[in-house]
């Protein structure tokens, strides 16, 4: 039996996923939605969404300090090794950096964030035309990163249960024991 | 008998001396905070004239129209100048124009008053009570300060927008205006 990830790391992991996989369809749709009511909302949850996201890398990232991941497992190869921990460290890198250029960008397009309505950020740039065009331009790209990240992690998670059958995704996996059975 | 048309004359002139009649809209200001989902976001109206007359000493006798040009409202985007001048929210090509006349003067006391009078917006009037204090330079006085504007009581933000929980009811006009002599 593998070893799997700490309780609390498996949580996270899934609370993420879930929320980025809501917060990246909204901003693509959000975005060329005619100026409305729905779209104020949908931009409010996006970026609600955003902020958790980035709150709970932050969390995750402290949490990993403490609780490092399992070892590799056995018998894979070098390269997958490393791309896997590269890929890792990205999508942490990305998880932090998207949010942070979505908050830079609603400041300076005058549109402070405040966390559920509730909770004020502070806008760390002035309002400025220009600079919100270009971080407008800054959150897509890296959230299309980050996109392209998720695929490239999920792929190589699939490819681990379906092609590999090395049991690498019951490590993360929420009900493992449900699973070994089938 | 000349003497006494001159001096008539200067006491005319001393009179009218002392009111401040000049608007200065370069240096004032005419602006709103709303609240969208919980979120200040500021605007403000680039145009706007005034009829005024009043004495910085005795603010109560003061007579004052405003007009405000509500095309040329900056919402924070182009997208929101663009909508909020269509049917929905002001109409402005039925309702350009926005004005408050300060019908009644009243003193609160340490330099605060109060004035009140129709505001009128998208053809509906409605009588506004709108504080203010007084504060000279120079050789003209400002007039600064703040009141709600309940939005739907206006018809701004109709249909769809008069959910005021998307874009709350209570809307903060804040003006800042300094009037001196005329020149």
């Amino acid at each position: 039996m593998t070893e799997r990830y700490n309780p609390v790391t498996i949580l996270l992991h899934w609370a993420v996923a879930l929320l980025i996989f809501a917060a990246f369809p909204i901003g693509l749709y959000m975005a060329d939605l005619e100026l409305s009511p729905t779209k104020l909302q949908l931009f409010s949850y996006h970026k609600w969404l955003g902020v958790t996201v980035c709150f709970l890398a932050a969390v995750r990232l402290g949490w990993r300090a403490g609780h490092p991941p399992p070892p590799p497992i056995a018998g894979m190869p070098r390269w997958q090794e490393v791309s896997s921990v590269a890929i890792h460290h990205l999508l942490y890198l990305f998880m932090l950096i998207v949010p942070i250029t979505g908050w830079l960008m609603s400041s300076a397009k005058g549109y402070q964030t405040v966390w559920f309505g509730i909770i004020p950020l502070p806008d760390l740039v002035h309002k400025n035309k220009e600079l919100g065009e270009l971080l407008e331009g800054v959150h897509e790209t890296v959230a299309y990163v980050l996109a392209l990240l998720i695929v490239i992690h999920v792929a190589a998670a699939i490819k681990h249960q379906f092609i590999d059958k090395d049991g690498l995704m019951l490590r993360m996996s929420l009900r493992p024991e449900g699973k070994t059975r089938s | 008998m000349r003497t006494a048309v001159f001096a008539l004359g200067l006491m005319a002139l001393t009179a009218h001396a002392a009111d401040l009649t000049q608007v200065v809209t370069e240096k004032s200001q005419i602006g709103f905070v709303s609240k969208q989902m919980g979120v200040s976001v500021d605007g403000s109206f680039r145009k706007f004239d005034a009829q005024v007359s009043v004495d910085p000493a005795k603010p109560e006798a003061a007579k004052a129209r405003f007009e405000v040009d509500i095309a040329s409202i900056d919402c924070g985007s182009q997208e929101a100048d663009s909508e909020v001048k269509g049917k929905s929210w002001f109409n402005t090509a039925l309702f350009p124009k926005a004005t408050f006349v300060a019908s009644r003067i009243r003193s609160l006391g340490g330099g605060r008053y109060e004035a009140s009078g129709p505001l009128s917006i998208k053809g509906i009037s409605r009588d506004t009570v709108v504080p203010f204090i007084v504060r000279a330079e120079g050789s003209g006085a400002w007039f600064e300060g703040n009141f709600v504007l309940p939005r739907t009581q206006f018809k701004i933000g109709e249909g769809a927008w008069s959910d005021t929980g998307t874009v709350a009811d209570e809307v903060l006009v804040k003006f800042k205006l300094f009037v001196s002599q005329k020149k």
